[in-house]
């Protein structure tokens, strides 16, 4: 199950296990890539809460915890290589994942299809 | 300010059709990025030819009223050698303050008009403040005659050479900091060569309503592409050149900015000039803060604003410029610290989102210059 926050987070839902990383839409707005900081294993983060940051050559922004829970695991190739998150948001370019700590803050957010309308809303 | 009240520059229409990515800067709706992305910009700039719409900086001529040198007069308040320059000539210069404080930086050219009229090039944010301290200070003097049926083109890079003077082949003769008229495509236009990049380049003054025609003309050349205000930063940044209400203000001296060079050697013996008497003096005995290049050593950028702190965590200074310097592939910053952390080499800590990071002072540029000066053999 993927889902999307209004803040261009996607998040992949299997098990008690969320993936998250940032959407086309956002890499495509941040530009160039070339810093990407990640929250340390283990940290436990509130739904909301800064859990990372990007930065493009412009300019920095944070990546919020989408869900409440614990950092399990980081994707340490970004540190070494940032561009994969423009080269490959939905897939190699995924920042972190974590263990779902409650699983309905899940339910008000969008699917691929909500999404896909909120981002043309925007624009 | 919405995008209704936004000044637009005679190629507004060229950018939007490129896909520039317009927004807000000093008043006018600039392309900050094209398509291409910041990066690819920037590192074609350094390999081939960029261009750059600069129009909304502002151009002027300052004349004289009463047949003296204008020259002569705007020394009273840039501490540059103006008088001495020849028709074609031109000099990066200062605006000073009575406190001897930065209120701009500012190119000055001598035309070839034979009463010595000077071209001017000043910061867009700063050119309507710039033109008032003129005249309030040289009024009597001297006269300021905004160009603003101007556009100012800026074409950088080693390729910039060849795409221009395919139109005009006596643009190759001029040397870095040398001015010249030049019919280009049919246009009279006039031509410097200079630029803020750190690269060998040109800009380009022409009439607004030929602007379209001649850039058009100029991109037909396949080693040049439109560039945005986002590379524009990080070449004059990784170039380690100062970027006005940034790197340098009204409170800060050119001791302090690190931008002697543009102190003139026999002005600073007169020093003839307002805020002489601090200039001076810190010529002499140091100052207490100075501008430096900082190396961060991680990846992490650390932007304007980021506080700079010494060994032991007290915090000592503050980033004036800072990003991602795409030609050597990792972060640059300037910044402000005590004279004591001013050496090369030194080791400083930046206070980014609340952790650490090392870093060291560094020699500026970060990129070797490349600008074309005559040999002197």
């Amino acid at each position: 199950m993927l889902k999307y926050t209004e803040d261009h987070e996607w998040i992949l839902v299997e098990g008690d296990t969320a993936t998250i990383g940032i959407t086309d839409h956002a890499q495509s707005a941040l530009g160039d890539i070339v810093f990407v900081e990640l929250p340390e294993i283990g940290v436990s983060f509130s739904k909301g809460d800064d859990a990372a940051v990007v930065e493009s050559v412009k300019a920095a922004s944070e990546v919020y915890a989408p869900i409440s829970g614990d950092i399990l695991e980081v994707n340490t190739d970004l540190e070494a290589d940032p561009a994969i998150v423009n080269s490959s948001p939905m897939d190699d370019g995924w920042f972190f994942k974590m263990k779902i700590a409650d699983s309905s803050e899940l339910d008000d957010m969008m699917d691929e299809a909500g999404y896909g309308e909120y981002v043309a809303g925007l624009e | 300010m919405s995008d209704e009240n936004l000044l637009k520059t005679p190629l507004y229409d060229l950018h939007v059709a490129a896909g520039g990515k317009m927004v807000p800067f000093a008043g006018y709706a600039m392309p900050v990025q094209y398509p291409l992305g910041i990066m690819k910009e920037h590192i074609h700039t350094r390999e081939k030819a960029g261009l750059f719409d600069v129009s909304h900086m502002g151009q002027c001529y300052i004349r004289s009223t009463q047949g003296a040198d204008p020259a002569k007069a705007l020394e009273k308040l840039m501490p540059g050698a103006l008088s001495s320059l020849l028709p074609g000539k031109m000099r990066y210069t200062l605006l000073l303050n009575d406190k001897g404080g930065i209120e701009d930086d500012l190119m000055v050219t001598r035309t070839f008009e034979p009463e010595g009229t000077l071209y001017v090039v000043v910061n867009a944010a700063c050119k309507a403040k710039d033109y008032a301290i003129i005249e309030e200070k040289l009024g009597a003097q001297i006269v300021v005659e905004p160009l603003d049926d101007r556009a100012l083109l800026a074409l950088q890079g080693p390729a910039a050479e060849s795409v221009l003077a395919a139109l005009a082949p006596e643009v190759a003769d001029l040397s870095f900091m040398e001015a010249t008229m030049v019919t280009l495509e049919g246009v009279v236009c006039w031509v410097s060569r200079s630029g803020y990049t750190g690269e060998d380049g040109y800009e380009i003054s022409v009439p607004s309503e030929e602007a379209r025609a001649f850039a058009e003309r100029l991109l037909q050349n396949e080693a040049v592409e439109w560039i945005g205000l986002g590379a524009r930063d990080s070449l004059r940044l990784e170039a380690g050149l100062c970027l006005s209400g940034h790197d340098f203000n009204a409170d800060i001296s050119p001791v302090e900015a690190n931008v002697t060079f543009a102190l003139g050697k026999k002005r600073r013996e007169d020093g003839d000039f307002v805020g002489s008497e601090r200039i001076l003096n810190e010529l002499a005995n140091g100052t207490s803060k100075k501008l430096v290049g900082i190396q961060p050593e991680g990846r992490a950028p650390a932007r304007e604003g980021t506080e700079i702190a010494d060994a032991d965590g007290t915090i000592i200074g503050i980033v004036t410029s800072g990003g991602f310097g795409p030609t050597i592939g990792s972060p640059v910053a300037m910044g402000y610290v005590p004279a004591q952390y001013a050496t090369v080499g030194t080791t400083i800590s930046l206070m980014v989102r609340g952790k650490a990071l090392p870093a060291k002072v560094s020699k500026t540029p970060f990129v070797q210059q490349r600008y074309k000066r005559k040999s002197i053999a």
